[in-house]
């Protein structure tokens, strides 16, 4: 079927004329009328404007100008600003916010051909772990309905994941595309800080923030992360370094890569299937020719209570621009300016939001800041420094992207401190500015796993060589949910 | 660090946040718990540390003084909550 190929078979599908965007666009679309309704991955859909691009897809074909991703149906987290549609942000308070122009990377994508499904459900301003603080209701993962798909880039995994997208865009803060991706069985890869522009982005964190791409396997996030890499005067943070041909370097040989294991990564807390599964994999890589080394990342630790202190800053900073006064929600007759700002806002965000504000306020409150926000930034430096030390020995990280598989819905959502622990493994990368990359390696009871591979900076081409690598010789992320109507399918 | 009921509503007020009077406990019981979390960076020795406020070191990149941007302001105001002869509309601030 249609639906269960990668982008580079869909490709092929394409320019031999076997079938054309346009029904490649109206399949999908009809998987989502028919099996959204049940996993909510979706907030909005654009089928007019996904018509008419897929006729312009097709177009290019004929005349010879398409590229690996013309036609190619995929769907925008909800994050990303799109030009004449609504991009909530997962909140009430851009329920009514309808974008009037386009982030960088969906205008390099729309550029590169793709096909744009709709909205991707998310945590509301992708804050959360489990997509269940979106004001649109949880998404259910694929592989178990009564669990969480993990967040925040939620609905973009479970999307791929069901086949109801080729791929998705994501965005990770703390882990929000690896977590998601390793619950939901997929490939999602977090470049490294400033790899792709956060233009039209909407902010949460905007010193750790970094979009990337969501797909089925690593040689279709090669394609992607092709699109949306690059240099981006409208960013001032983005990385003025050059992109490589991701693809290029796919396939290269293992032999000799040197893969460090860090011993707090397989520590108390790890479930013990989920610890099997992984090392099956890297005792794999072992067959490939790579050295295992045992390193260290002392500061491992001090990772969760620091981002808890660095992300609600930068956010409380960030979402005092939602104010009720230029656009988004505003509150019912307000009597004063100052009645305004508090009810649009106290009204227009949820509880999580509302939580990580006012750590944030109060982390930078005067007579605070010192205590809170320097020593963060002071803690945030060990955690760097631990990576630096070890690519110093290794060439790449690997450990599981979280401690468990999938939990269930409703399971963690009243505890936010347990909430946060859950992203224990994929929130140092971002303090540090680090790639990572989650891949599906054997799943436990029927849920997914991944295998976290962390990279020095800018190696995306090589994280996405040591994935595909194994890819080439393992089925797992070939694995598909069984979704009901399937079977009518 | 613990936060009580008026330690909340001093921060909410500050981050300009209306929040209902009956969930203020609630917010003090789980901003408490998080605190607690984030005071574990209390042991941590960080005395000849360098603060990290980039993860990659990089100076903020600066541009040429110049207006870049068109004029988008009908485009941009056509989604605020209220607008008159171009102005945002807000309640009456002075008397």
């Amino acid at each position: 079927m249609m639906h269960s190929k990668s982008i580079v078979e869909l490709g092929t599908g394409l320019q031999t004329g076997e079938f054309s965007s346009v029904e490649l666009t109206r399949h999908f679309l009809q998987r989502i009328e028919r099996l959204d309704k049940d996993l909510n991955a979706f907030i909005s859909t654009t089928p007019e404007q996904a018509l008419a691009e897929a006729e312009s897809a097709d177009q290019a074909i004929k005349v010879g100008q398409a590229g690996p991703l013309t036609g190619i149906p995929i769907v925008q987290k909800d994050i990303f600003c799109t030009r004449g549609v609504k991009t909530s942000c997962g909140s009430k308070m851009l329920d009514n916010f309808i974008s009037p122009y386009d982030a960088t990377v969906v205008e390099k994508l729309k550029h590169a051909g793709v096909v744009s499904l709709g909205k991707a459900n998310m945590d509301e301003f992708a804050m959360g772990s489990s997509n269940e603080t979106s004001f649109y209701g949880p998404v259910h993962n694929p592989w178990d309905k009564g669990r969480v798909p993990g967040g925040s880039s939620g609905g973009s995994a479970a999307a791929v994941a069901a086949r109801l997208a080729v791929a998705a865009t994501g965005t990770d803060t703390g882990g929000s595309i690896r977590q998601p991706a390793s619950f939901c069985g997929i490939t999602g890869l977090k470049p490294t800080y400033g790899r792709i522009s956060r233009f039209g982005m909407i902010a949460f964190a905007s010193s750790l923030d970094q979009a990337g791409p969501m797909t089925r396997d690593a040689a279709d996030a090669a394609l992607m992360l092709q699109a949306m890499a690059g240099f981006d005067p409208k960013d001032s943070t983005c990385a003025n370094q050059p992109v490589p041909v991701y693809s290029a370097t796919l396939s290269d040989p293992l032999e000799g890569l040197k893969i460090g294991l860090p011993r707090e990564y397989f520590g108390e807390g790890l479930d013990p299937a989920v610890a099997a599964s992984v090392e099956a994999a890297i005792d794999h890589y072992k067959r490939l020719g790579a050295e295992v080394i045992d390193i260290s990342l002392p500061n491992t630790g001090l990772a969760v209570p620091t981002y808890y202190v660095v992300a609600p800053a930068e956010c409380s900073s960030n979402l005092s621009r939602f104010d009720g006064v230029r656009f988004g929600y505003r509150c019912q007759q307000p009597k004063d300016l100052e009645d305004l700002y508090k009810r649009s806002r106290g009204e227009g965000f949820g509880a999580e939001v509302k939580r990580r504000i006012m750590i944030g306020t109060y982390a930078l409150s005067a007579g605070y800041y010192d205590a809170y926000y320097l020593k963060a930034q002071k803690t945030r430096h060990l955690i760097s420094d631990d990576f630096k030390q070890a690519f110093e020995t290794v060439d790449v990280i690997m450990g599981p992207t979280t401690p468990t598989p999938a939990f269930g819905l409703g399971e963690k959502v009243n505890d936010p401190v347990t909430m946060y622990l859950n992203d224990i493994y994929t929130i140092a990368t971002n303090l540090a500015g680090l790639p990572g990359v989650s891949i599906p390696v054997e799943p436990v009871n029927g849920l997914p796993v991944g295998l976290q591979i962390i990279g020095n900076y800018f190696t995306e081409a090589k994280l996405l060589n040591v994935a595909h690598r194994f890819q080439q010789e393992t089925e797992w992320h070939r694995l598909t949910p069984e979704l009901e109507s399937v079977a009518s399918d | 660090m613990s936060l009580d009921h008026s330690d909340v509503k001093k921060i909410a007020h500050l981050a300009r946040m209306a929040l209902d009077e009956s969930q203020v406990d609630a917010y003090a019981e789980d901003l408490s718990k998080i605190l607690g979390l984030v005071e574990q960076l209390e042991a941590a020795e960080t005395h000849a540390i360098e603060p990290m406020s980039h993860p990659l070191h990089m100076a903020q990149r600066l541009r040429v003084d110049e207006v870049t941007e068109k004029d988008c302001r009908d485009e941009n105001q056509a989604i605020a909550p209220s607008v008159v002869n171009g102005l945002y509309l807000v309640p009456k601030v002075i008397e």
